[in-house]
């Protein structure tokens, strides 16, 4: 130990430490204590992935408050590693497509796309190939649900990364490629930090999101293929099974804990951090605060840490520089011609997708088939229409005042992103319980499911609309005494419209993906289903018809891809044409 | 910093040369936009050399060739004298925005350039710290650049360029986004350091679109036309330094290159004249109408009497050159001033128009709108002959795409737009992007 030793270099960190130099102070102790408790969870909960899966067989979930914690703890890590493995995907993917244009031809599309792709296919479709990989393991089953977690969270984060290497200030770049930098400098000094605060808020959106999937992901039954990780998503499961009220409620409670530790102890901090990053030069007015980081930045010890970090960080070799997009083309007739070539291939490929799709749907099913899966698409969009359509009548005015209220609008905000983060699928137990109870109609009563979850995006970016409308143009409003209707015709509407087309492109994305949960619950031996495209695929996933899950996805991608480009970008366009306010 | 040492050694070779420098933006099928034309220049030890000229006249561009930010078309630009064969690059540039790292202390932006070359850290910050004590940021290593007022930043830039050790230093408009003494300040300074031969530099070059400015600072100005860009007159500037602004033979220098730089045919004629007929291919300048009415009325009013210097008016109106001279020309073509040489002559049509009320002004302009600027007379006439009194606004863009780039017919729809709605001769829907004669009732 280095108080007992005799030896020159730890008498001198001893002496360092009794200067006061690297001495801990208070705060010191309180991180180390929340960081090591962190630290040894993480590899407690680690291990446990690894164990045989006769263990698991052997020792299933427990309903047992007291194993609530644990579960808890294996939840989060599988959110943790899916929030790791979307980061790298971020990084490596979205810098290509930046990077070279070609690849930015496909990947760009084929992101759109798989944003689209709802996130329970991804499931039911890689956790035979998972569990196969690892067949004596609980590994395989535990890879399946970190996939899973990992395509809610990826694709938007990844677009984030693109439109900021897409939209670098030109004088930065143009001081970068003055002083050469290397890729790696101009990585780290330019692109990553600037990119910062957009991805931090997608990754936190992409987190909130996840939670939902999460909770689906870790009891799943896809055919004879089950799916059955400990965590919180498991208890709820097995309480449904079992209709224990005690033990949903305690699954609710849990949840709550557990995103609100999320967020105070990681992303507050992180946002808080990222702030820096912003590319202003002005200081913001109410800068995000988080008090760990603070504590940890009060501390004598974690400032240090990074250090080494930044010293490996700097002596990486300068790698060579990838080739300027923006340079002139040595040759445009060779460069067309090999765009040419490129675009030639990517189209013999998607056309080959398609047809191996089509012949392996075609095997079982039948156009009548696909008939019936557009006619439930129908529906279930019919659902998700007329759901947004009332949350907007019910949130916006709602969201409007809280937001022309400061004061209500700082407390109510991080609230709204709480109820965004909260997985809805942990409540609707008491529905089901509720419908039961009352003989309502599922195919009805089951709709608000799909909003529950998802309506909070609009509420809180409502919020944020109406908080930044100029108080020069209220002021206005007030003096010339505009009648209700008239300040919301020409002001409050135009004011928070692209905030309200974000929450709602958000919402209507999220409910689509809500339906295969929503229209399909199940409460002890109660199944109640609601006629549409999610019961459809959520029942074929039961059955493990696999055709009929693909035919079920392809609809929803259909239509929610037809959905966001007639629909939502015109919109998105139109606002950022005339609604800019400045 | 061992810099005097350097400077004691040079020889009068130069150390920049550019040669028959030609650059043409966009279109790879030749219809793109030529922003340099022939353009050649050479740099040598010991002098600051002014790039003067108006914005499009492509003065940043050869600025960005020579820093090798930008490939030209074609044409040969030689820099000798790379001190050591070490250095990537013996230029170094000073940005008008700046172009600090938000997210980098002070201390960290100016080790940027170094930290890209692989200097060692400690060699690093010993470079740094005497670079930003030479600016006059000591004590302000710290700080991030939102903390720091417009001059302190640009020190900051110009201290990360100097880290470097250029031999050349490359300035595109650095005083142009400061306000007036802090621009003035900084120029002192940089005029002082490099006088006392402080910093590493042998030789700056320096865009600027501020004739006062590059009299006070060049040994040489090159003054550049626009459209294309080419090297219409180069001036030796032998006052002594400190220069003084109010000194008779400053102010006659401004004045003469006030002169040279609108002594040229305004209308650019070889573009108007190849269409006869039509004369669509004037490319008009985007001027507010109330800047046109203003400009009338300060010629028209007292000390002036409908006669100005443009030299002259410029300091009364605290303008630059680049921002007066499109006014005066717009007022030209619409034959309400005419230019002869520096001097700037009001029409009895502008006196008509000083002295009119609100609706006469619109009526007379309207009048000299049609007469005058074939656009607005085509358009008029395009909306008099269609029943529906309606026309797209594409057509008259892809007619003007005829004989002029895109930006520049961008330029010329937006100008015609907003005059057209002044003098009332035809509406514009910015919805669907297009004309019609109907009245905004």
């Amino acid at each position: 130990m280095v108080f007992l030793s005799s030896d020159r270099l730890n008498a001198g960190l001893l002496a360092r430490f009794a200067r006061r130099e690297f001495a801990p102070n208070r705060y010191d102790v309180i991180a180390l204590v929340l960081v090591g408790a962190a630290a040894v969870l993480v590899v407690h909960g680690a291990t446990q992935m690894n164990l045989p899966v006769a263990t698991l067989r052997t020792t299933p979930v427990v309903l047992d408050p007291a194993r609530l914690p644990e579960y808890a703890l294996r939840s989060t890590l599988r959110m943790f590693a899916a929030i790791i493995l979307s980061l790298i995907f971020t990084f490596s993917v979205a810098t290509l497509a930046a990077k070279s244009r070609r690849a930015g031809l496909v990947i760009v599309p084929m992101l759109d796309i798989l944003q689209s792709i709802p996130i329970l296919t991804f499931l039911a479709f890689t956790t035979a190939f998972f569990i196969g990989l690892f067949p004596h393991s609980e590994l395989g089953a535990e890879c399946a649900a970190i996939f899973g977690i990992f395509t809610s969270q990826a694709w938007n984060m990844a677009f984030s990364f693109y439109q900021s290497l897409r939209t670098l200030p030109p004088d930065l770049e143009e001081v970068s490629t003055q002083f050469r930098l290397s890729s790696w400098q101009r990585f780290m000094k330019l692109e990553l930090p600037f990119a910062t605060p957009a991805l931090v808020w997608n990754t936190m959106m992409s987190m909130s999101g996840s939670w939902f999937f999460v909770v689906a992901a870790e009891a799943l039954t896809v055919g004879h293929q089950t799916v059955a990780l400990p965590g919180i998503g498991s208890w709820l499961a097995l309480a449904i099974d079992r209709g224990d009220v005690r033990a949903v409620v305690w699954a609710v409670v849990a949840m709550g804990a557990v995103i609100l530790i999320y967020d105070q102890l990681l992303f507050r901090p992180i946002v808080a951090w990222a702030d820096k990053f912003r590319f202003e030069m002005t200081a913001s007015e109410d800068e995000p605060r988080s008090w760990f980081l603070e504590l940890l930045q009060r501390t004598r010890l974690f400032p240090r840490i990074g250090r080494p970090f930044r010293a490996i960080v700097s002596a990486i070799p300068r790698l060579p520089r990838l080739g300027s997009s923006r340079s002139v083309a040595a040759n445009p007739a060779l460069e067309l011609w090999f765009d040419r070539l490129w675009l030639g291939v990517v189209f013999a490929v998607a056309i080959w997708a398609i047809w191996a799709i089509t012949v392996y749907v075609h095997r079982t099913l039948t156009l009548a088939d696909a008939f019936s899966a557009f006619g439930y698409g129908l529906l279930t969009f019919a659902r998700v229409l007329i759901l947004i359509v009332i949350a907007s009548l019910v949130w916006v005015p709602i969201g409007v005042w809280i937001g022309l209220r400061p004061a209500w609008s700082q407390r109510i905000q991080p609230v709204a992103q709480f109820l965004a983060a909260f997985p809805v699928n942990i409540l609707f137990p008491f529905v089901v319980m509720g419908i039961v109870a009352f003989r309502l109609n599922p195919d009805i009563w089951l709709s608000p499911l799909i909003i529950l979850g998802t309506q909070w995006y609009i509420l809180f970016n409502v919020v944020a609309g109406a908080s930044v409308l100029p108080n020069d143009l209220r002021e206005a409003a007030g003096i010339f005494r505009l009648r209700t209707w008239q300040k919301w015709r020409d002001l409050i509407i135009p004011g928070i419209f692209p905030y309200y087309v974000t929450g709602a492109l958000t919402a209507s994305g999220g409910s689509w993906n809500a339906s295969i949960v929503a229209e399909f619950v199940t409460w002890k031996h109660t199944q109640l289903q609601a006629a549409g495209l999610g019961s459809f695929i959520a029942s074929a996933m039961a059955a493990g018809d696999f055709p009929r899950i693909a035919l079920g996805s392809t609809v929803i991608c259909a239509f929610v891809l037809l959905m966001n480009h007639s629909l939502w970008r015109p919109m998105y366009r139109y606002a950022a044409k005339n609604l800019r306010l400045n | 910093m061992t810099i005097a040492l350097e400077r004691s050694v040079e020889t009068d070779a130069p150390l920049v040369e550019v040669r028959a420098l030609k650059h043409v933006y966009g279109k790879g099928n030749g219809a793109g936009l030529t922003v340099l034309d022939d353009v050649n220049l050479t740099l040598r030890p010991n002098e600051i050399v002014g790039l003067l000229g108006r914005s499009g006249s492509g003065k940043s561009t050869l600025l960005r060739s020579i820093a090798g930010l930008i490939t030209p078309t074609s044409g040969t630009i030689t820099i000798k004298d790379m001190p050591g064969d070490d250095t990537a690059h013996g230029v170094s540039m000073v940005f008008q925005s700046f172009a600090l790292f938000p997210w980098l202390t002070v201390q960290k932006n100016v080790e940027l350039g170094l930290e890209a070359q692989g200097v060692p850290a400690e060699i690093r910050r010993k470079r740094t710290l005497a670079a930003i004590d030479l600016i006059g940021l000591d004590g302000f290593e710290n700080a991030y650049p939102k903390e720091l007022s417009g001059g302190m930043r640009q020190r900051v830039g110009l201290a990360r360029a100097l880290v470097v050790q250029p031999s050349i230093l490359l300035m595109d408009e650095p005083f142009s986004a400061l306000d007036v003494l802090t621009a003035e300040t900084l120029r002192t300074d940089l005029l002082d350091l490099w006088s006392e031969g402080r910093m590493p530099i042998r030789s700056i070059l320096i865009v600027t679109h501020n004739i006062e400015e590059a009299v006070l600072m060049c040994d040489r100005i090159l003054v550049f036309s626009s459209n294309p860009g080419r090297v219409i007159a180069e001036i030796k500037v032998d006052l002594p330094q400190p220069r003084n602004r109010l000194e008779p033979a400053f102010r006659a220098l401004v004045d003469d290159i006030y002169a040279r730089m609108t002594a040229r045919p305004t209308v650019p004629a070889a573009r108007d004249g190849n269409f006869p007929g039509t004369g669509l291919g004037l490319a008009l300048t985007h001027v507010s109408t109330n800047t046109l009415a203003g400009m009338i009325e300060a010629i028209a009013a007292a000390p002036n009497d409908g006669v100005a210097d443009l030299a002259t008016l410029a300091r009364e109106l605290q303008m630059e050159a680049d921002e007066l001279l499109p006014i005066a020309e717009t007022l030209q073509l619409m034959r309400f001033a005419e230019i002869e040489g520096r001097t700037i002559r009001l029409n009895p049509a502008a006196r008509r128009y000083d002295a009119a009320d609100v609706d006469e002004r619109k009526q007379l302009f309207a009048q000299h709108l049609l007469a005058y600027v074939p656009l607005a007379a085509h358009i008029r006439r395009v909306l008099d002959d269609r029943a529906s009194h309606q026309a797209p606004a594409t057509r008259f863009r892809d007619e003007l795409e005829d004989f002029m780039s895109e930006p520049y017919a961008e330029e010329t729809m937006d100008a015609i737009v907003s005059w057209g709605r002044y003098a009332e001769i035809f509406a514009y829907h910015e919805d669907d992007d297009r004309f019609s004669l109907d009245d905004p009732a």
